[in-house]
């Protein structure tokens, strides 16, 4: 699917790709978040079996938090699949997303994002714009 | 920050895998299900729910139910930026099953792709799957009792 550089079905499709990337950013960057506060899910539960698992999850007020920004990122994705093509949708937003969580997780999270990582994000990313040829 | 070089184990490749592969199957089958409904607009912002409900939309709901559960599994021992890039495979999945099983053809640009998300994936798996902090890491080894 091409879409004529600077017209109003590009600008639209850039907001619908934006607004799933940022949305989907946030929410996984929040829920990042809420599951290193709760610490090893698999420990969790071997101590205090699923339920515990599921209560340790569901008493972390920033888990809801992400999960309401993945929830605007899912209806902002089924919206943009009614609007664009799997085929420039998927990989737009997917390997930007890449980029945006790596970007985030270094700011906000303190991840070391070490050159190893870098270069795995850079190849996932050029390797999602080929994969929509 | 020092990064530990902890390694996985086959149950935590497990959910990796699982991660990798339902949210590609789930979103496909959410473009399958919404591409043939009418467009919505935002104008009726129920008939986005409505679609919830159908039969494509609603097993592709069911896989990323699955991949969430899985993926809040994973955050919990790894970085989300190791998370994300080694479960990207997940989109070589989708175009080997779409070659080998449903026997489409597949152009020279998205085998480039397959091998450079291949390459990606494998650059970062052996590596560290989490930061480690000096505090966190004194922190368990006090509770442990190996360090006073």
């Amino acid at each position: 699917m091409t879409l004529p550089v600077f017209s109003a079905s590009f600008w639209a499709a850039t907001a619908m790709i934006a607004a799933v990337t940022l949305s989907s950013t946030a929410g996984e960057v929040l829920t990042a978040a809420a599951m290193k506060s709760i610490g090893d899910l698999d420990q969790i539960r071997a101590r205090a079996g699923l339920t515990g698992a599921i209560l340790a999850v569901l008493t972390c007020p920033m888990f809801f938090i992400g999960v309401f920004f993945m929830a605007v990122a899912f209806f902002a994705l089924l919206f943009t699949l009614n609007h664009l093509s799997l085929g420039l949708a998927g990989p737009a937003t997917a390997s930007l997303t890449v980029v945006t969580n790596a970007i985030a997780a270094q700011i906000f999270l303190k991840e070391k994002v070490d050159r190893r990582r870098w270069t795995a994000a850079v190849l996932i990313c050029v390797g999602v714009y080929f994969l929509a040829h | 920050m020092p990064m530990a070089h902890a390694r996985l184990s086959a149950h935590q490749y497990l959910i990796l895998g699982l991660v990798s592969v339902c949210a590609p199957l789930g979103n496909t089958c959410l473009s399958k299900g919404m591409t043939g409904l009418p467009p919505l607009t935002l104008a009726h912002p129920l008939s986005l729910l409505a679609a919830v409900f159908t039969p494509w939309v609603a097993l592709g709901i069911v896989l990323l139910i699955g991949f969430f559960a899985s993926y809040l599994t994973a955050l919990s021992w790894a970085d989300l930026s190791y998370v994300m890039l080694a479960t990207a495979w997940g989109n070589v999945v989708v175009e080997l099953l779409s070659h080998f099983v449903l026997h489409e053809a597949v152009s020279w640009q998205r085998w480039l792709g397959v091998l450079l998300i291949t390459l990606g994936v494998g650059f970062v798996v052996p590596g560290p799957s989490r930061t480690e902090r000096p505090e966190v890491a004194e922190a368990v080894l006090v509770a442990k009792g190996e360090l006073r």
